[in-house]
């Protein structure tokens, strides 16, 4: 039972880590409609930044929480900025574009993020200085550090926030608004371009702090890490009902929990004949499974055909 | 007489298209006098490539169904050729069997794939196709317990090339004062399948079929209302994509000798699918021309490490890199510049705004 | 309408073609002198994946031949009787097979005297048809995959292990000296990891110890806890990693974290400074294996490193030493040849005698490294440390 439990803590863990950097994702696709392919590579920025001014910092001597604190500043800062010249520089002019138009700009800027990092930090895997001793906690059996806690909170917390921000704020409701009809929006005299913006603000803000806590809790970063990280990110996005913020959230989570019991017990349940390494397989059959039954994810808002 | 006077005689037309085939049977001569050897196989690989952004051509720009997974069809087809004609099975059919039978297999996996997406729109198709993909390839890559039937992440190795009787394509053979080695021989195979998967293409934008997708592409409701058997039409386009996609990976295994998972990841697919939109979806000359782009494109940006030495006398950026940046910067570029594709389809022009931004979708 | 889309794919062919030949060929290397009567300018191949994922180890083997060469150059070689110069033509294979046979062809039309490379077996196994062909000599620097030299090719060789020489020796160790009982297995589903893999868990099973668990991640993961759970559930003595540094250093943090008291073992890919530093203080105890003497007690091994550091600004991530070796070999054999001519020295490289940085080198009749000694490492106080040195061929371990 406590191996059990073990596997559903490391799963909502792992999950959380996938419902932050998945947030971004739905949040511009609700209101662009547009994958941004680049998302995964502007989280790993972000951790790359976190880890230039951790070893920075710490060299310097600096106290652990501000260090954090500062070094999540920054990273945030630098990712919006990347956020937001992208969108004005790549999609906007791309608004009224075909729709695949957009989705191969974003391709290309995942490549230009890529060898830019590549070029900065160059290509080898770089360590994240550890910084606090991680205090061990038992729960039900379930052992736990004090970082992995702090990763699930904050994913609650952001989504609960996130929330509460586009239901009662004036941008939060010129957000839906644009998201439910940006022409009309705009005649109703919302500024479309600063709430998709603000979007991208938001957005990248959140995967800086994704990527501070990718490099936190696996203690390294790399180029390429966004690759793999923005296509689970995104498979959690659509599993929820991509474009819903709470959506993205629950993907998150439920996909890094059937991650983990599928490692954990597809050799248990197959006798041994198929292993881990089919855990990949499981976890797309689930969302084609999900999505053959409620087409528009599990929280999504589809009504009717669309062409 | 003015360009287009000469263009639409008939005698000149003539001409020029025999001019173009001449051109195209002494490419490989003329490409390894000029550029080298590496050349002709650079081309060999774009022929493989036109097949491949032909067969996605019919999925993602006849039938409006984005597919993020078409690698998967090219590996079935490569697998199905290398399991029959190489030792690991210590089976060797013919390639004469094989070469259509990768096509079938590949086939049958499109509808397979296809199958569950029916109901699926836009973006949620595409993650569902890029599952399968993914799936597609960790099963070749697993393959090898407790059976041992893929080999796993060794792949399969000494796979058989084209041959018949003692005649094998990857020795050379000297023909009329020429040298044919492998990659000039595999040259002319693949340009007959690349030639042959054009025509199947254009004829197919012109028929009933072809119709139908566009059909469901602009519209699938109002297209439904009129008759058309959207599954039905829907599972042939993934067939039919898939078949071009079998073929092309059947040729590959040949040419190549071995093949591994590592030549079907996700990046691929993603790449096919670039070269079908910056060529301009739907149209069969703009997905040609956007395959030989995207082939040679990264090839030609080999050259920028010496480039660089000559203008500015010692590598600024390491070449590698600089290569990379530049081609993401070239597809930002092209898209910013041409966002409907190089040589967009002259329906598309023609028709209401189909597969647009939510933006346009919501205005209506 | 039909004729107007013909032509238009007409015209879009030869664009295609007029646009692939806007790439010049390369313009001549520049030669810090004329190539004199008495000087021989010698083209050394270097192919490895210098982007993309696995870039970090490329970019390091090609600076292991970028040092061999630079080392070469000055310890003004002669072949033949004529004053040699040694240049290196590096490309990026990107570690993709179809841009291996590309690259491939690309050396040959440069007329190089040889290649080390590839990177992965991947690369290596279909681009060797290419330098048999044009009877060009191929060491590859890390590729495991068996098949590699038993393809009937007289061109390829390699100076690594490969996973049946590397496997059964680590796991003899575990057996003896580790006394193991229960044994967890993980592979990261590449050709190297689980190649090693299943040659350990082969040897073991033939020593008659329990394999408690088999597992599998891939090469792309850095989250190991399910597995890792699951292992802990069948309470293992000891763990055995079939991967490289970049997981294996947050797999060992992992299993620290979720309490798991098992040693952790792993092959050469495992066994670099990287790894200490992303793990930290988890990595104390981590054991490895690389093929070979340890370095620091070989002539040129100490030196190699420091040069290495000095000249690249980091340490060696992986391959570098066996970039450099192959190399070495290349030079060595057309010395004993007295020529450059890929023709003439191609016999010399079977009968190589060489002491690299690595170890002895020596091959076998398919290419492969003799059977050399394997040095077990273990991670004290913060840096690899010997810990023994198994003779090849023999089940007791030996000093």
């Amino acid at each position: 039972m406590e191996i059990f439990a073990q596997q559903l803590v490391n799963g909502l863990v792992l999950g959380s880590i996938y419902a932050l950097v998945a947030l971004g994702y739905t949040m511009v696709y609700g209101i662009l409609g547009l994958i941004n392919f680049a998302h995964g590579d502007i989280t790993m920025i972000g951790a790359l930044v976190s880890i230039t001014v951790v070893q920075l910092l710490a060299a310097a001597g600096m106290p652990a929480a501000v260090t954090l604190v500062l070094a999540g500043g920054v990273a945030m800062v630098v990712c919006v900025i990347l956020g937001v010249s992208i969108e004005r520089v790549a999609y906007r002019p791309l608004r009224r574009a075909p729709r695949l138009a957009p989705l191969i700009t974003a391709i290309g800027i995942s490549i230009l993020l890529q060898y830019s990092a590549a070029l900065i930090w160059g290509k080898q895997y770089i360590a994240m200085p550890e910084l606090i001793e991680p205090t061990r906690i038992s729960i039900a059996g379930a052992q736990l550090t004090d970082l992995q806690v702090v990763i699930f909170l904050l994913a609650c917390l952001i989504m609960a926030s996130l929330l509460w921000f586009i239901k009662t704020s004036r941008m939060g409701r010129a957000m839906r608004a644009t998201e439910q009809n940006p022409d009309v929006a705009g005649l109703m005299g919302v500024n479309t371009n600063t709430v998709i913006a603000f979007t991208f603000v938001l957005g990248s803000a959140i995967g800086a702090i994704a990527g501070l806590m990718v490099v936190l809790y696996y203690g390294l970063g790399h180029y390429f890490m966004g690759f793999m990280l923005g296509l689970k990110a995104f498979t959690a996005a659509v599993l929820g009902g991509i474009g819903n913020v709470a959506g993205a959230v629950l993907g998150g989570l439920l996909l890094g929990v059937i991650e983990s019991l599928a490692s954990g017990y597809i050799g248990d349940l197959t006798g041994g004949v198929l292993g881990s390494n089919y855990r990949d397989i499981f976890a797309f059959l689930v969302l084609v499974l999900v999505l053959v039954l409620k087409p528009s994810g599990l929280m999504g808002q589809h009504s009717g055909d669309r062409a | 007489m003015s360009f287009s006077a000469l263009i639409s005689n008939p005698r000149w037309r003539r001409t020029a298209w025999i001019v173009i085939a001449l051109l195209l049977l002494a490419a490989p001569f003329l490409i390894e006098a000029t550029l080298g050897r590496s050349w002709v196989r650079i081309t060999d690989v774009a022929l493989l490539f036109i097949m491949l952004a032909l067969g996605l051509n019919i999925v993602v720009g006849f039938a409006g169904l984005l597919d993020l997974g078409y690698i998967a069809f090219f590996a079935v087809g490569a697998y199905s050729y290398a399991l029959l004609a190489s030792p690991q099975l210590g089976i060797h059919w013919p390639f004469l069997l094989l070469l259509p039978l990768g096509a079938a297999v590949a086939a049958l996996f499109g509808i397979l794939l296809g199958a569950p997406t029916l109901r699926l729109r836009g973006d949620y198709l595409a993650i569902v196709t890029l599952g399968f993909g993914e799936i597609i390839r960790v099963f070749l890559n697993n393959l090898n317990r407790p059976v041992n039937i893929t080999n796993g992440p060794q792949g399969i190795t000494l796979i058989d090339p084209l041959q018949m009787g003692g005649f094998s394509l990857s020795q050379s053979h000297s023909f009329a004062g020429l040298t044919f080695s492998p990659v000039h021989s595999y040259y002319f195979v693949f340009l007959a399948c690349a030639v042959l998967s054009i025509v199947i293409s254009l004829r197919l934008e012109n028929s009933r079929v072809g119709r139908a997708w566009m059909a469901i592409r602009d519209d699938e409701l109002a297209a439904s209302a009129m008759g058309i058997n959207t599954r039905n039409v829907k599972l042939l386009a993934f067939a039919m994509g898939a078949t071009f996609g079998g073929l092309a990976g059947a040729l590959f295994a040949s040419f190549q000798g071995f093949i591994s998972p590592e030549s079907f990841h996700l990046i691929d697919s993603i790449m096919v699918l670039c070269m079908v939109v910056l060529g301009g979806m739907g149209n069969v000359a703009g997905v040609v021309l956007g395959a030989v782009l995207l082939t040679a494109l990264p090839e030609a940006l080999r050259y920028i490490g010496p480039l660089q030495q000559s203008w500015f006398g010692e590598i600024l950026v390491e070449p590698s890199d600089a290569r990379m940046l530049l081609f993401g910067l070239a597809l930002v570029l092209m898209m910013l510049l041409r966002p409907s594709g190089i040589l967009p389809s002259r329906r598309r022009r023609m028709t209401l705004p189909s597969l647009t931004t939510k933006a346009t979708r919501a205005a209506g | 309408m039909q004729m107007h889309t013909l032509r238009h794919t007409a015209a879009a062919l030869i664009a295609g073609a007029l646009i692939a030949g806007c790439g010049q060929d390369a313009p001549a290397p520049k030669a810090a002198a004329p190539a004199a009567p008495q000087m021989l300018t010698v083209k050394i191949g270097s192919a490895s994946p210098l982007t993309g994922p696995q870039a970090h180890i490329g970019v390091d083997i090609r600076n292991g031949v970028q040092l061999a060469i630079e080392d070469a150059n000055a310890a003004n070689i002669e072949i033949g009787g004529k004053k040699a110069r040694f240049e290196m033509v590096a490309e990026d294979d990107e570690a993709n097979p179809t841009k291996a046979t590309t690259v491939a062809q690309k050396l040959v039309d440069a007329k190089v005297a040889a290649v080390v490379g590839h990177f992965n077996s991947g690369a290596s196994i279909p681009a060797s048809k290419i330098y048999s062909d044009a009877g060009i000599p191929q060491i590859s620097p890390s590729s495991t995959n068996p098949k590699y030299t038993q393809q009937g090719f007289k061109t390829t060789f390699r100076v690594v292990a490969h996973d049946d020489q590397q496997g059964p020796t680590l796991a003899r160790f575990a057996a003896k000296t580790l006394q193991a009982k229960r044994v967890a297995v993980i592979d990261d589903s590449t050709a190297y990891g689980q190649g090693l893999a299943d040659a350990f868990e082969k040897t073991i099973k033939e020593q008659n110890i329990e394999v408690v668990a088999r597992e599998h991640t891939t090469d792309k993961d850095t989250d190991f806890r399910a597995i890792l759970t699951k292992i802990k559930g069948n309470k293992p003595d000891l763990i055995m990693f079939g991967g490289i540094d970049p997981q294996a250093a947050p797999m060992i943090k992992q299993m620290k974290e979720l309490g798991i008291k098992a040693g952790f073992i792993g092959g050469d890919g495992m066994q670099t400074p990287n790894f200490i530093k992303i793990a930290g203080d988890a990595s104390d105890g981590a054991m490895a294996s690389i093929p070979g003497l340890p370095k620091e007690q070989m002539p040129g091994g100490k030196e190699f490193l420091e040069k290495y550091k000095a000249k690249f600004g980091q340490e060696v991530e992986l391959f570098a030493p066996m970039g450099y070796d192959a190399v070495m070999v290349f030079i060595d054999a057309m010395k004993r040849a007295g020529s450059a001519d890929p023709a003439k020295f191609l016999p010399e490289i079977g009968k190589t005698n060489y002491q690299g940085v690595i170890g002895p080198i020596a091959f076998d009749d398919k290419g492969d490294l003799v059977n050399g000694p394997i040095t077990i490492y273990v991670v004290k106080d913060g840096a690899w440390k010997p810990l023994e040195t198994v003779k090849p061929d023999t089940a007791a371990a030996g000093k």
